[in-house]
């Protein structure tokens, strides 16, 4: 009996790896599918809700990013808008410089490639830099202990801002205008899908495994010989990438960038978001950043009867009270399929379920 | 060198404010080892607390230092009261709870003051009534330095305030057993201490200090709006790191060391940084000296 177990384990085994393989194949192929829907989506639904299917994608980007320092790494972000900055302001500086180069231009016209693939190239040099800027910021600051660790990310957002608002390169308080239109459905679901994909696999390696050990018990965790610091900071520039990627395209869709965007309250909205999907659920902070992205435009009529920003009342209150009495969000640390009949499960996923955190 | 001594008492009143809303950060954490983001909209609690009782009670038809008295402990008592809710209701629930999810609903508490705020205040700056002291005619110059007389009437209240928190903390039941549950909190409820009482006072005695350092501040800079705790309480709380937080001697200390760098800053330097320089020293002495100036270190136990 126990020798017919161990086999069938090991069928399981096989099976499971040959999954992961057509895994990628599946994310790759939804990757290019956002790319080749774009244009119908884009002639096929109103503009107003257009605009805010790209806010929902970019919101998922910032709260699936800082899942993975708040959820999974346990350390408590609220500066994740810095990131966002910086990415934004880089990725934005980088495109119009480049549209504004005629030796680039030339090169295009040349080489046939399509002018929006400066999109791409300011994407990832914004999202360089916020990594670095990540990087940065992890190094010293996590050393320190939750709570110190929450004011100094919450210090280096400000910082960042009053920094943007003294460099008259990127056009100081009054803010940076004119920045070409570039992002896209096709733009934004990639990047989406890339930023779940790659938080996705990160957390299931054994680097992944790292970052939910420094969760569960730090000191425990570095007697096994788990380099705690170092994962800090991986898992702190990977989110701080993945957020700057998010500036990014949020720049190349608002067209205009303020410091005042990146202010506390808009790291607190992305804070909400991983909080209100479960800190430690890909799927849960995707639900909640849908969610909360369409309540903001259903508040915006409620917001012209007070002239008050009614949404910032909510959004603390639904955050108290989700601490005082479902302090594991809307998930907890369970994704979406785990909801599936165990059946479905076993179909789907294979021998995937031996997956962190817990249940 | 007049502008230097200018300089000098501006921050020496800004670092009064500072202090006052500092000692409430360093109790609160040395009780619960709570970082409580909500100090600072305590202070702004305060601050219209003292608007509206100037108001009501019409103390600006009687200036004088009686009515400023009673307007600030109005405040103190409006602020204490504010302290013992959010302790109450907010924080009490989770004391068994991860540490983050304090953390959380902290920053979900102070956010939620602010917009509140916002809805009942209304969210355009108001003006304090700085009519409650007739001090026309006693400003004081000399060449350049210019001393208002706010500025030391705040800074003489402070000063007092202090001294009277450091009586209550040194030579007080109330204050010995506060020592004893920020020591340790099981040891002390083995020792017939009421814990949960005590730091219910501890609140209340921090956010009262708040709640006056917001009727300074009224009189000092007399424009009052809802989010404007939000700075003075962060800073205040990198002055609580800066002085070692737990110690209350520290508090004072790192709250007047933050405005000096702040006015120096801005007087001789670079204006626009004001915001980031207290971000800058937090950074800097966490890296290099995270039990602050006084703090002593402790070992973080398993």
């Amino acid at each position: 009996m126990e020798v017919v177990r161990s086999q069938t384990q090991v069928v399981n085994r096989k099976f499971s790896l040959n999954i992961s393989a057509l895994q990628t194949l599946v994310w790759a192929l939804v990757l290019i599918a956002a790319f080749v829907v774009s244009p119908w989506v884009e002639q096929g639904i109103n503009p107003y809700w257009f605009s805010i299917l790209i806010y929902c994608g970019i919101n998922i980007i910032l709260a699936v990013s800082l899942n993975l320092v708040n959820g999974f790494t346990g350390q408590f972000s609220i500066g994740h808008a810095g990131f966002m900055a910086v990415g934004a302001y880089v990725a934005a500086v980088i495109t119009m410089g480049l549209s504004a180069n005629p030796a680039w231009n030339s090169w295009v016209a040349a080489t046939g490639i399509p002018a929006d693939a400066v999109l791409p190239i300011g994407l990832f040099l914004g999202g360089v830099a916020a990594a670095g800027a990540g990087y940065m910021v992890g190094m010293p600051s996590l050393r320190l202990r939750g709570d110190y660790l929450a004011i100094v990310t919450l210090g280096f957002g400000e910082i960042i801002r009053v920094v943007m608002m003294n460099t008259e390169a990127v056009g100081g308080a009054s803010g940076l205008n004119n920045i070409p239109h570039l992002s896209n459905f096709g733009w934004v679901y990639s990047a989406v899908v890339l930023t779940i994909f790659c938080v996705w696999r990160m957390v299931h390696s054994s680097h992944g495994r790292t970052l939910l050990a420094v969760r569960e018990d730090e000191i425990a965790g570095e007697a096994m010989g788990v380099n705690t610091t170092q994962a800090k900071v991986r898992a702190f520039a990977m989110g701080a990438f993945f957020a700057g990627i998010a500036g990014g395209l949020y720049a190349h869709q608002l067209q205009i960038l303020t410091p005042q965007t990146f202010d506390f309250n808009k790291s607190f909205e992305i804070v909400i978001m991983v909080v209100l999907g479960g800190m430690g659920s890909i799927s849960g902070s995707v639900v909640a950043a849908v969610l909360l992205t369409v309540m903001r435009e259903a508040l915006r009529v409620i917001q012209t009867w007070y002239d008050v920003d009614l949404r910032m009342v909510i959004y603390s209150l639904v955050l108290i009270i989700l601490m005082l009495t479902r302090p594991n969000g809307l998930f907890g640390t369970r994704e979406i399929l785990d909801f599936l009949p165990a059946s479905w499960r076993r179909k789907l996923a294979g021998g995937a379920e031996a997956r962190g955190g817990g249940k | 060198m007049d502008q230097f001594l200018q300089h000098i008492i501006n921050a020496l009143s800004l670092g009064s404010i500072y202090a006052l809303i500092a000692l409430g950060y360093t109790m609160v954490f040395g009780v619960l080892q709570l970082i409580n983001f909500a100090h600072g909209e305590i202070y702004m609690l305060g601050a219209f607390a003292g608007m509206y009782a100037i108001r009501w009670l019409r103390l600006e038809e009687h200036p004088g230092i009686g009515s400023l008295l009673i307007a600030l402990l109005a405040a103190m008592a409006a602020s204490a009261a504010a302290g013992f809710v959010i302790e109450r209701l907010a924080y009490r629930p989770l004391r068994k709870s991860p540490r983050i999810n304090l953390l959380i609903t902290a920053v979900g508490v102070s956010l939620f003051l602010q917009y509140t705020g916002q809805l009942v205040f209304g969210s355009d700056p108001q003006f304090f009534p700085t009519g409650i002291l007739e001090l026309e005619g006693y400003n004081w110059s000399y060449g350049d330095l210019v001393i208002e007389p706010m500025q030391i009437v705040a800074l003489v209240l402070a000063i007092i305030l202090m001294v009277v928190l450091q009586y209550i903390i040194f030579k007080t039941r109330l204050g010995r057993a506060m020592r004893a549950v920020s020591f340790n909190h099981d040891l002390a409820s083995l020792m017939g201490i009421p814990t949960n009482r005590i730091i219910s006072a501890t609140f209340m005695l921090g956010s009262a200090l708040a709640g006056a350092a917001g009727v300074l501040v009224g009189l000092i800079y007399p424009k009052i709006e809802p989010l404007m705790g939000t700075m003075p309480g962060l800073k205040a709380f990198v002055a609580a790191v800066l002085g070692g937080i737990g110690n209350v001697t520290g508090a004072v200390l790192g709250a007047f060391t933050l405005g000096m760098a702040e006015e120096f800053l801005v007087g001789y330097w670079v204006p626009t940084y004001r915001d980031a320089l207290a971000f800058g020293i937090l950074i800097l002495i966490l890296l290099f000296k995270p039990s602050g100036l006084l703090g002593v270190h402790r070992a973080e136990k398993v």
